[in-house]
């Protein structure tokens, strides 16, 4: 029993020590910064950290006070137990909100730990449904989650495409899979029959073998719940094979990494969904793109608005409420009305963005147009 | 039917990929008794280095004919290798020849992951776009069979790299040293034999293989990345030793038998297991063999030594 | 304890009885130090807990027994997967875990035997990639039996474990004692975490110089030899295979219901071969060395991230390799150093159980 009084002493004395003199705000980021993702992991990270920088660079005053906001980058590996790890470590350093996590296999866990420490978490990326069906109340998201979007690309496929057979393959991983699976409910739900139903893994190149038994199916549409790593050499295997079947993927494909990749074998039969609006035709997405181009060296990838508007939106809400206390500026952040970079961030009842904007891409004249 | 033969067709260019890598992993393993896992990045490092003398190429020569160019960045990719290889032989391998097991395995394991750590400093995280230097269109020697130069390429190289290999170590000198001293290295050493040459040695032309493999792996795919290595190393050892670990032929029959085992179990395990099972298995067969050859016929299809190295 | 309590540099020598106060002092201690530096230390300390459960177990068969298992998470998996089958929404199941951790012992014992079976004969390098296929085929299953019936869930993984209800007390709340002060859960934890080391520390301690455990060493230092005396190899092999498995199958309960939440990616290669890196860095056959190791290379990764800026600001104004590079340099050069420099580990085993350092005294071997 003894060393629980101790404990409780120190425990106090760990308590007084976050109180700073200077008005140091901090935020958290967390993705994968190491393995196969990890350049989505440093695009989700990048966009976090614009976004702090341009606050910054406004010199925002909450509270009557000067206001510097510190983002902290954390690699959470893509794996979940690390995920909690830093989730705690963010919760310890006493970060007043975090963005993140990339994927959905760390976010729910780690939310689990935010929620307790009641710390706001926004993911950026994470889209699986049971994300923001926990009943945490600090938990949202800036992108469509799998219903919304698989949704869509479900009516896309049988509307605009007009498919009448559909085969779906997904990348086993709780991204792809989820959104495969709600793709195929909505295709069936639309009159569309799938023809084929294959998989394979996150770290795949070869995909020759479950491709050609497509073509034997004949699907007039293959639909690919993945990353765009996988993605772009899928195309040019498909080519390979002479299969001409649309190809439409979500927005773990589009990317410009997508197309770089497809090399020579993406052509206007591609198809992909991003949530949100065209960065194109936001005000200032254009300018967001040149900005990050600037900054970082190197090209918006895929998440790097929707970190950039999680991570904005929580200042906004700062500012609203005039206090940097999660708990104060939390019921701001829950009414967000916030002009982003994405389109207008709001957040429903659960955390999910309001009518999650999907936007359907085809590839025209080397890059994504959207239709 | 033409499904049928289209798998045989992918089979046939995973295995001799699967191949290429294997008969590296199968000289090692032969002659030292040690599964080299960094071998796989070796393929990674040559694949990478290759596409870095490309980007080169084409900045200061950019009319240059892609055989030319692909012939010029191997030969800057091979003796790369080779010299990575001969660098971990004499630094991590070497001093260890007569440590206990475990030790060289976790040696390798380690030495994988620093060639993977420090590609990714050099060459960052991204998947690179590999320049398709040979054909990549598609011809049908027969009506919906499809197969492209570059995997014809590949078929051919591997079975050329297998022949050459089984020449020089059946017929030449070096080749006789080799044997012995995978025989047993002491006897080899008493005979004459300079056999810390000779395992430096063998390592070197397993990284020229793994060199070459990796440009054909990447031009094939057209992509490269810090960790393509592990995964298809992984796999080619399984072919190895499929094929009766230490025998050369047997690598690259392990290859192909390997290739159109998982080929043909994506395409059709749904069919056989009436929906049960699908291709989210594809990755288990690889090892579902391994484990079955291993405890049925030890020696592998072709292998004729007990490997009873504990 | 004792073989921990020796290896206290300086103390352990001189005086035997101080260094094993100072051990269990340092044990009961640990997270009280740690929260001064914030609660992540103590959860690092909790997770390095079950690090150290899961490498006395692969200690036992690889240090003990000498059989090179390299898919050793794939029992971890099954633990965490019995606790999410038997104790959370998923199944609408609701077992105490005193239930629960019978059955996934016994569960991960039987997946041992199933995986001892068939290697019997195969030794070395064979069986490292045959066990390591092992790990990947579990690992796949879990993955993918979502389909046609949904057990696992698939790679969405099992959400809301029940967390460890101890006679009515609930470890995953924060005792309120006042106001403003509460113990927090971690703490809970913590103690019931080092509650099962112990035990595990005691039983494998008196399994080591049991019968069993001397077999073991005579099997793993001459086979053929120990089946000369009489011992039942292929027994032995099957009982070191199931026990290791039981401490994997024991932490992989604790570690989903801590984590409440379980999916396949937290089983992968690179989760067996840190484990085994723990276990061949801290030293193989030795207690103290599986303990030690696990605990060094857990907690090293937080450490980084935690130094690897500041330090590398301070003497190079400006950061050039990121924690997470530098953690993967790191633990590859520890991995590749260690053998070359340090081959029996941080501790080595005793010599009389060292097979190879006793055959060179002896000068049967260079």
């Amino acid at each position: 029993m003894k060393q629980t009084v101790v404990a409780l002493a120190i425990m106090g004395f760990g308590l007084s020590v976050a109180q700073a003199q200077e008005m140091v705000v901090k935020l958290g980021s967390v993705a994968p910064l190491t393995g196969t993702i990890s350049h989505l992991g440093k695009d989700n990270e990048n966009g976090a950290r614009l976004a702090v920088e341009d606050a910054n660079s406004k010199g925002i005053t909450i509270g009557g006070k000067k206001v510097k906001f510190e983002l902290m980058g954390e690699d959470d590996q893509a794996d979940p137990r690390t995920g909690t790890t830093v989730a705690q470590r963010l919760v310890d350093a006493g970060v007043k909100g975090v963005v993140g996590h990339l994927n959905s296999g760390t976010t729910i866990p780690a939310s689990r730990i935010y929620n307790q420490a009641g710390v706001p978490m926004i993911s950026p990326s994470a889209t699986n449904p049971t994300l923001t069906r926990q009943g945490y109340k600090a938990v949202f998201r800036t992108i469509a989650n799998d219903v919304q979007q698989g949704g869509v690309l479900g009516k896309f496929i049988v509307g605009p495409l007009a498919a009448k057979t559909v085969a779906i393959i997904d990348d086993r991983t709780a991204y792809g899979q989820g959104l495969a699976d709600e793709t195929e409910k909505a295709v069936k739900a639309g009159g569309g029959k799938i023809v084929a139903r294959e998989f394979t893994t996150d770290k795949a190149t070869d995909f020759n073998a479950i491709l050609t038994k497509i073509r034997g199916a004949k699907p007039d549409v293959i639909f690919f719940g993945g990353m765009d790593a996988q993605g772009g050499p899928m195309l040019r295997q498909l080519k390979q094979l002479g299969v001409e079947a649309k190809f439409v993927t979500g927005d773990g494909g589009c990317s410009p990494e997508m197309i770089k990749l497809a090399g020579d074998s993406i052509g206007a039969n591609a198809y992909c969904s991003m949530a949100g609006l065209p960065l194109e035709k936001m005000p200032g997405g254009t300018e967001f793109r040149n900005r990050y181009k600037a900054r970082f060296n190197t090209d918006v990838q895929i998440y790097s608005p929707y970190a950039y508007d999680a991570a904005m939106s929580m200042i906004k809400a700062m500012q609203a409420a005039n206090s940097t206390d999660p708990a104060k500026y939390l019921p701001e952040l829950k009414k967000s009305n916030y002009p982003g970079v994405t389109g207008t961030v709001a957040f429903d009842d659960l955390g999910d963005i309001k009518d999650g904007a999907v936007t359907m891409y085809q590839f025209k004249a080397g890059t994504w147009a959207p239709m | 039917m033409e499904i049928f033969l289209q798998q045989i067709v992918n089979g046939l260019v995973v295995g001799s990929v699967y191949a290429l890598v294997a008969l590296g992993y199968t000289m090692v393993y032969g002659i030292l008794g040690l599964i080299n896992f960094a071998h796989g990045d070796l393929v990674m490092v040559g694949a990478l280095t290759a596409l870095q003398t490309m980007m080169f190429l084409m900045g200061v020569a950019p009319g240059m004919s892609p055989i030319a160019m692909l012939t010029l960045s191997l030969l800057v990719a091979i003796p790369v290798c080779m010299l990575l290889a001969f660098t971990m032989e004499r630094l991590a391998y070497r001093p260890l020849r007569n440590a206990p097991r475990l030790a060289p395995l976790i040696t390798a394991i380690g030495v994988s992951f620093l060639l993977q750590t420090l590609a990714m400093i050099i060459w960052g995280r991204n998947y690179h776009t590999f320049p398709q230097l040979i054909s990549t269109t598609p011809i049908q020697p027969i009506e919906g069979v499809f197969i492209t130069p570059i995997q014809i390429t590949i078929i051919i190289v591997s079975a050329l790299m297998m022949a050459g290999l089984i020449l020089l170590v059946t017929k030449t000198k070096l080749g006789r040293a080799m044997r012995a001293t995978a025989e047993n290295h002491r006897v080899a050493a008493l005979m004459g034999v300079d056999t810390n040459m000779i395992i430096a040695l063998t390592f070197v032309l397993g990284a020229a293989l793994a060199a070459v493999a990796g440009v054909m792996f990447a031009s094939n795919y057209g992509i490269a990345h810090y960790g393509m290595g592990f995964m298809p190393g992984l796999k080619a050892f399984t072919a190895a030793v499929l094929g009766g670990i230490g025998n050369l032929g047997g690598a690259m029959l392990g290859g192909i038998v390997l290739g159109l085992v998982e080929s043909f179990g994506a395409g059709y395990i749904e069919q056989a297991t009436f929906g049960f099972l699908n291709s989210s298995y594809q990755d288990i067969f690889a090892f579902i063999i391994l484990g079955l050859v291993l405890i049925f016929k030890p020696t592998g299809l072709l292998g004729e030594r007990v490997s009873d190295r504990a | 304890m004792n073989e921990l309590a020796l290896a206290v540099p300086w103390l352990g020598k001189r005086n035997p009885q101080a260094a094993r106060w100072l051990v269990i002092a340092i044990a009961i201690g640990a997270p009280l130090v740690a929260m001064m530096f914030g609660r992540t230390w103590v959860r690092v300390l909790d997770f390095a807990l079950l690090y150290i459960l899961l490498a006395l177990g692969l200690n036992l068969v690889v240090g003990f027994a000498g059989l090179l298992d390299l898919g050793y998470i794939a029992f971890y998996a099954v633990g965490a997967y019995t606790a999410a089958f038997l104790a959370s929404p998923h199944f609408d199941l609701h077992t105490p875990i005193w239930i629960v951790l019978p059955l996934a012992a016994f569960f991960a014992a039987m997946a041992g035997i199933t995986l001892g079976f068939p290697v019997l004969r195969l030794r070395g390098d064979y069986l490292a990639i045959v066990t390591l296929g092992f790990g990947e085929i579990v690992r796949i299953f879990m993955n993918n039996l979502n389909y046609p019936i949904n057990i696992t869930n698939g790679p969405q993984g099992i959400n809301s474990l029940d967390p460890i209800v101890l006679f009515g007390w609930d470890l995953s709340r924060n005792i309120q004692v006042t106001e403003e002060l509460a113990i927090n859960s971690l703490f809970l934890y913590y103690y019931f975490f080092l509650a099962c080391v112990v035990g595990s520390i005691i039983f494998i301690s008196r399994l080591q110089i049991s019968r069993v455990g001397r077999a073991w060493a005579a099997m793993r230092d001459d086979e053929l030899a120990a089946k000369a005396i009489g011992i039942n190899t292929r027994n032995m092999k099957l009982l070191a295979f199931s026990l290791g498995a039981t401490f994997g199958g024991v932490s992989g309960v604790l570690f989903g219901t801590f984590q409440g939440f379980v999916s396949p990616e937290s089983f992968s290669l690179m989760e067996s071969i840190a484990v085994l890196t723990m276990v061949v860095f801290g030293g193989m056959g030795n207690i103290a060395g599986a303990i030690v190791g696990a605990i060094i290379l857990s907690a090293l990764p937080e450490i980084l991230r935690h130094l690897a800026v500041p330090v590398q600001q301070a003497l190079f104004g400006h950061v050039l390799l990121d924690p997470e590079v530098l953690r993967m340099l790191l633990l590859s050069l520890a991995m590749i150093l260690m053998m070359l420099l340090r081959p029996s580990g941080l501790i080595p085993a005793n010599a009389k159980y060292s097979h190879i350092r006793y055959l060179k005294a002896k000068g049967v071997t260079e």
